[in-house]
């Protein structure tokens, strides 16, 4: 069996697909690294804090959607200044789906990042600070670097994950072809259509494709994290 | 000067210790598993936040500095070494971060023979290898006061074996205050100027070591291996007796013959079992050493039927073990004019 070449509308499709989960993992990268160190730190209220960060797992993607909308939507706390003295929109635009999948993504990539905090010995930071590192200097020169594979685990699982976020794309991104139509977004829509099973198989395809890769590249810096010495 | 008081109230343990310590100079805090003599390390280090701490080192006032500032350098049982750096990058991370620079890399890679590790990556070295990269890293970071937290600890015999000598050589050319932890015997022996005898979270007793090794009023004297130690000098070889003499105090120690300078310090462990005592001395009798000497003290080991002598030879105060019967027979008291025999084969010589 061959794989399927796809059109250039499915072209577009996919490469909409991957450029909104690297927009999203960008941006969403250095939050879930900040929130990371802070979540292993010893804040006051970590638990709270905690909780509001794992909302958008717990949350239905919808509700997501729409609390984006309220917040960011032109007309929004967030939405109005950045339109108003920016001219700058995010809702039913390109950088609004990529927000979306960021926001969905966002707990994915802090656990991932606080798991490879977690594998590091404490030991190395304190002997770090014997040696006269103050706190930021032992995060940048013993913590971070040595979290490395579980950064790049965030990566990748953000990644993977933001090619199949459906819910809070379209109702905050709206189902916009070669704005906002995302793989599951077109695989969806195809599926509204009389005929347009064959279409939604392709796309289908081509969906499943890019999530194994993902996986399988996310599972291998998996297993870099666990023997640490 | 070093003094140093820390207390810190655990839930089911208490420290409250109070020391001096000679700058500079090896001081060990000797005692068991238990004692306290991490925590106290962990909190002049800044690790720990003790209830109450004070450490004075030359008239300046160290607690209140951050402890990344304080430049108390600190050697882990562990070692933890950055595994994602090299040996070199290891070393330089601590002199990196410092302000003035006076133990230099040339000098600290020679003193710790670490010149062929430069490349390396931690986990590729040997238990030893990775605990002198870790001291050299410790004193690259330029500390004012050095902590050793029982860094032979993890290392099997041989590789302590090893590691000894450079920790001795340590000992002799760094003008730094170290203070070291161990709860072994012979560590404390090779290598202490002065020791801090802790038990159970305080201190029983403090002084030199030569002076803390014969006392029998502490628990030292009983071990089983309890030895006395003199401090000396090499005064001269016989290289056709194949001997040389130790001179420690006005007193000569005969030894078998050593492969060291005239007028090099010298340290001599003298096991408490190795030494006899007489009244009179035979004449031909294989012992090179008879020493006259006075009975400061005898203590008492009802568990063993065995009396512990503290003589004092004239250079130096030694540890004689022998049992209460001969101790009966000899009517020894404390000032009575006895002989000393020592083996030379007995001296072990650091």
């Amino acid at each position: 069996m061959s794989l399927p070449r796809p059109t250039p509308a499915e072209w577009q499709v996919i490469l909409l697909t991957l450029r909104v989960a690297g927009l999203a993992v960008a941006g969403a990268l250095p939050i879930s690294i900040i929130l990371a160190a802070l979540l292993s730190s010893r804040l006051p209220l970590r638990f709270l804090f905690n909780a509001i960060v794992h909302l958008p797992m717990a949350l239905p993607p919808v509700v997501t959607g729409w609390l984006l909308l309220i917040l960011c939507g032109v007309e929004g706390p967030v939405g109005a200044p950045l339109f108003n003295h920016f001219h700058i929109r995010l809702a039913f635009t390109t950088a609004g789906a990529a927000l979306a999948c960021g926001v969905m993504v966002l707990p994915l990539m802090v656990r991932a990042i606080r798991q490879g905090f977690d594998a590091t010995d404490p030991g190395l930071a304190q002997a770090a600070r014997t040696l006269g590192a103050g706190s930021l200097d032992r995060f940048f020169s013993i913590t971070l670097p040595l979290a490395g594979p579980g950064v790049l685990m965030a990566i990748t699982a953000g990644f993977t994950a933001s090619l199949g976020e459906f819910g809070a794309v379209i109702t905050f991104a709206a189902n916009i072809p070669g704005q906002t139509q995302t793989l599951p977004l077109a695989i969806y829509s195809a599926l509204q259509v009389p005929g347009g099973e064959a279409m939604a198989a392709r796309l289908a395809i081509f969906a499943i494709i890019l999530a194994l890769a993902g996986l399988i590249i996310s599972e291998r810096f998996a297993t870099r994290l666990r023997p640490h010495r | 000067m070093l003094f140093v008081t820390v207390e810190n109230v655990f839930r089911n343990f208490t420290v409250a210790t109070s020391f001096q310590a000679p700058v500079p100079g090896i001081t060990v805090l000797f005692g068991p598993s238990g004692a306290g003599k991490s925590t106290v390390l962990a909190a002049m280090a800044g690790l720990l936040k003790p209830n109450h701490l004070d450490i004075e080192l030359n008239g300046e006032k160290l607690q209140r500095i951050p402890p990344h500032q304080r430049r108390i350098g600190m050697v882990f049982q562990d070692g933890r070494l950055f595994p994602h750096m090299t040996v070199k990058e290891n070393l330089l991370y601590g002199l990196k971060r410092a302000a003035q620079v006076k133990i230099y890399v040339d000098e600290t890679l020679a003193l710790l023979g670490l010149e062929n590790l430069l490349a390396r990556r931690p986990a590729t070295l040997s238990g030893g290898e990775r605990q002198r990269v870790a001291i050299g890293r410790a004193l690259l970071a330029q500390p004012r006061l050095l902590l050793m937290d029982e860094p032979l600890a993890s290392l099997d015999t041989p590789r302590r074996a090893e590691i000894m000598p450079y920790l001795t050589r340590l000992r002799d050319t760094l003008r730094l205050p170290i203070v070291y932890v161990t709860h072994a015997y012979d560590e404390m022996q090779q290598l202490a100027d002065h020791v801090v005898l802790m038990e159970a979270g305080r201190v029983l007793a403090a002084g030199p070591l030569a002076d803390m090794a014969a006392r029998v009023d502490l628990p030292l004297a009983a071990r089983d291996d309890a030895a006395g130690v003199l401090n000396g000098y090499l005064h001269s070889h016989e290289p056709e007796r194949r001997l040389s003499s130790i001179a420690c105090g006005g007193q000569i120690i005969l030894v078998p013959q050593q492969n060291i300078e005239p007028r090099m310090p010298v340290r001599l462990r003298i096991p408490a079992r190795e030494v006899i005592l007489a009244l009179d001395a035979p004449r031909e009798i294989s012992v090179n050493n008879v020493v006259p000497a006075t009975v400061c003290a005898i203590g008492r080991d009802e568990a063993a039927h065995a009396a512990l002598v503290e003589i004092d030879i004239g250079g130096g105060i030694l540890l004689a073990r022998i049992t209460l019967d001969a101790a009966e027979r000899l009517r020894l008291r404390p000032g009575s004019r006895v002989l000393a025999f020592i083996k030379s084969v007995s001296v072990e010589v650091t």
